[in-house]
């Protein structure tokens, strides 16, 4: 009996027993849609927002105040002595001018536009707020010189407030408030993605000034330091912590791109293990799925081969019937599988940032396609060298 | 149990010698010894037969349950091996084949008809009787005229797309046969084949697997019932797993007969049912 007659056999049982195919090929495919589609999310919000971090520059410093002990995190250190726009004056002074030293304060905002109300983030900045990193101008401009010291009411929404509170429409010269504050808007970002949630665009940007009032504060959050030679970010870190050491002692933090870079990447390097764990949970079921149905199909399955047996069928033929079966739902399952895996990144698409990754794939479809074949062959490889009457006998 | 029509050898070692005809058996066993263990009790079930069946002939091989007559029938059909003893197919020693070889045989000179049919599910009748030709390499036009026309014989040429559970036992029984006899093999085995039938099915497979004799295929006949075995030629009786008697029918039943006794009681009782309807008073 040749191989196109196996496979014509092993067609023909799989066509006989629709449900029992089926369901063995669902354990395939979900198992490897979960890991495509669990790892695509994972990989995809860690390349985006490392992507959104690399693009800043190379060459910023990040001043916090607090010691960074350990795995605390920026700030970590507890509450100590706050950072001040005097301190921003004071590195100014100290790093000289080609270095641009640029305030940062953050905190919690409402925002209200007639009647709809959200919650988002405050950030402020001085005049030279463009090199902060906040964000680029789509429409209108940053707040200037005049209105950065004049603790004017201006702001510059993110996308996300934008689309929140006008959806569709261009704000600038309209009016929002600000905890409860108005505010004359005068640009709008430019969109920079989901990142956790979304949240980088649900801000609301003014000037240090106002904000300090608006917080009742005249602490800043973080300093910026934009080195002009990105060569000589190390010896600037340098610089600063020799300067900030006196007013601070030990009680602050300096920190380079890269090490944020590094630091960020090891936490979404977690997730993408911790959504890569889920997916194996998944590909798991699906596996003890189609264990499930091979096995639970072996008593049937035992008297056809005893049958098959009977009537003249060699060891081979029963063996090449299922291994071509298993192959057959489990190459159909895994190529579906990464159909449905792959689509449904696609469709997330405009709620989470995915990436489609050949590792998951390849692991997903052999792993999926390997436990197919294995529990659809090894009871078949047993019963296949039983006396034919003890086959027929199974109960 | 042995009935007034029966002539009665008694049983020498050996070879039966009351059948035995030079090199015209097409099955043969010899010493064949069956012991297995079961719940750590050796359980002999076939202890030394001798077993001839001619080209040709029908035998019944009758027993009580537990006589170890479907043993012996699984073992000289191939399906199982005995613990000693050898068995020859057609004057050909089988008993040292490979497990492949033993298939081989299986498809080309044996025909099974079990008890429980044991047809393949949700396949049709046509895939059912083709499945031996599948495995003996025919091509498939030829395997689908061959089973077309094994279906036919059985009286089943107009179910060929009906699948095992849209056909009655009897019907499924006779899928079975057509199957067993696709091959043209030496030899059909048939395993109580009316053990699952109401009695009309019974004998109208009987009748079958009579006219199959008489177009010359040999047949053994499995079973329990001294009725049912009565309609072969030769019976040969096993207890404890031991030939104890091999007896001649001189007149064995006609199942042709036994169709056309319950085609007349029918007829009767539809009479019967018309006279009372045509003699209930009119109002």
């Amino acid at each position: 009996m040749n191989i196109v007659e196996s496979f014509r056999i092993a067609l023909r049982a799989l066509n006989a027993n629709k449900v029992r195919s089926a369901l063995t090929m669902l354990g395939v495919i979900i198992g490897v849609a979960a890991v495509i589609l669990l790892v695509s999310i994972g990989t995809g919000v860690q390349s985006q927002i490392t992507g959104q971090i690399a693009g800043l520059g190379s060459n910023l410093l990040y001043v916090f105040p607090g010691k960074l002990e350990g795995r605390g995190g920026p700030g970590g250190g507890g509450v100590g002595k706050k950072l001040t726009l005097d301190d921003v004056k004071y590195l100014q002074a100290r790093l000289g001018s080609s270095n641009l030293v640029i305030p940062e304060l953050a905190g919690a905002g409402d925002f209200r536009y007639h009647n709809q109300t959200m919650n988002g983030q405050v950030t402020a900045s001085d005049e030279n707020v463009n090199q902060a990193a906040i964000g680029t101008v789509q429409i209108g401009r940053w707040y200037g010189r005049g209105e950065a010291v004049g603790a004017s009411h201006v702001a510059v929404l993110g996308s996300g407030v934008r689309d929140t509170l006008f959806p569709g429409q261009n704000p600038v010269g309209a009016s929002i408030d600000v905890n409860g504050q108005p505010f004359r808007i005068i640009g709008v970002l430019e969109k920079k993605g989901g990142g956790f949630g979304g949240n980088q665009d649900n801000i609301v940007s003014i000037p240090l000034s106002t904000a300090q009032q608006l917080f009742g504060t005249s602490d800043v959050s973080v300093i910026l330091v934009r080195v002009a030679d990105a060569k000589q970010v190390d010896a600037v870190k340098a610089q600063a912590q020799i300067a900030l050491r006196p007013r601070f002692s030990d009680q602050f933090t300096v920190f380079t791109q890269a090490q944020t870079l590094s630091f960020l990447s090891t936490i979404l390097g977690t997730l993408t293990a911790m959504l890569a764990g889920l997916a194996s949970i998944s590909l798991l079921v699906g596996g003890i799925g189609i264990m499930n149905i091979m096995l639970v199909s072996v008593s049937e399955r035992t008297r056809e081969i005893g049958i098959r047996k009977a009537v003249g069928a060699r060891t081979y033929d029963i063996l090449s019937q299922f291994v071509i079966e298993a192959m057959v739902l489990s190459v159909l399952g895994g190529v579906l599988g990464i159909l449905v895996g792959a689509g449904g990144a696609l469709a997330l698409r405009s709620v989470v940032s995915t990436q489609v990754t050949w590792w998951a794939v390849t692991l997903a479809f052999f792993f999926s396609a390997g436990v197919g074949v294995f529990f659809g062959v090894y009871p078949a490889y047993r019963a296949s060298r039983l006396d034919p009457i003890e086959a027929l006998r199974y109960e | 149990m042995t009935g007034h029509h029966a002539a009665q050898t008694p049983v020498t070692d050996g070879v039966d010698q009351a059948v035995s005809y030079e090199s015209e058996a097409v099955l043969r066993a010899v010493d064949v010894v069956k012991s297995y263990v079961l719940d750590e009790v050796v359980v002999n079930a076939l202890r030394g037969v001798n077993l001839e069946v001619r080209r040709g002939e029908m035998l019944a091989i009758m027993g009580p349950s537990g006589s170890g007559k479907s043993t012996l029938m699984h073992i000289v059909g191939l399906l199982d091996h005995p613990t000693t003893g050898t068995v020859s197919i057609d004057d050909e020693d089988v008993s040292g084949m490979e497990p492949n070889q033993l298939a081989a045989v299986r498809n080309k000179r044996i025909g099974f008809v079990f008890q429980s049919f044991n047809l393949l599910a949700r396949t049709t009748a046509q895939a059912n009787v083709e499945l031996p030709l599948v495995y003996a390499g025919v091509s498939g036009s030829e395997r689908s005229r061959r089973a077309r026309e094994a279906l036919e014989r059985v009286g089943l040429g107009d179910r060929l797309g009906h699948m095992p559970n849209q056909l009655s036992g009897g019907q499924q029984q006779r899928v079975a046969i057509a199957r067993a006899l696709v091959t043209e093999p030496s030899i059909v085995l048939a395993d109580e084949p009316t053990g699952n039938l109401d009695s009309r099915s019974g004998v109208e497979v009987m009748q079958i697997l009579q006219d199959l004799n008489e177009q010359g295929i040999t047949v053994v006949l499995v079973t329990h019932d001294a009725r049912v075995a009565r309609h072969a030629q030769r019976v040969v009786h096993l207890r404890d797993g031991q030939i104890v008697l091999n007896e001649l029918v001189e007149d064995s039943i006609k199942a042709a007969w036994e169709v056309q006794q319950l085609d007349s009681v029918d007829a009767i009782g539809h009479d019967l049912d018309s006279l009372s309807v045509n003699a209930r008073p009119r109002p």
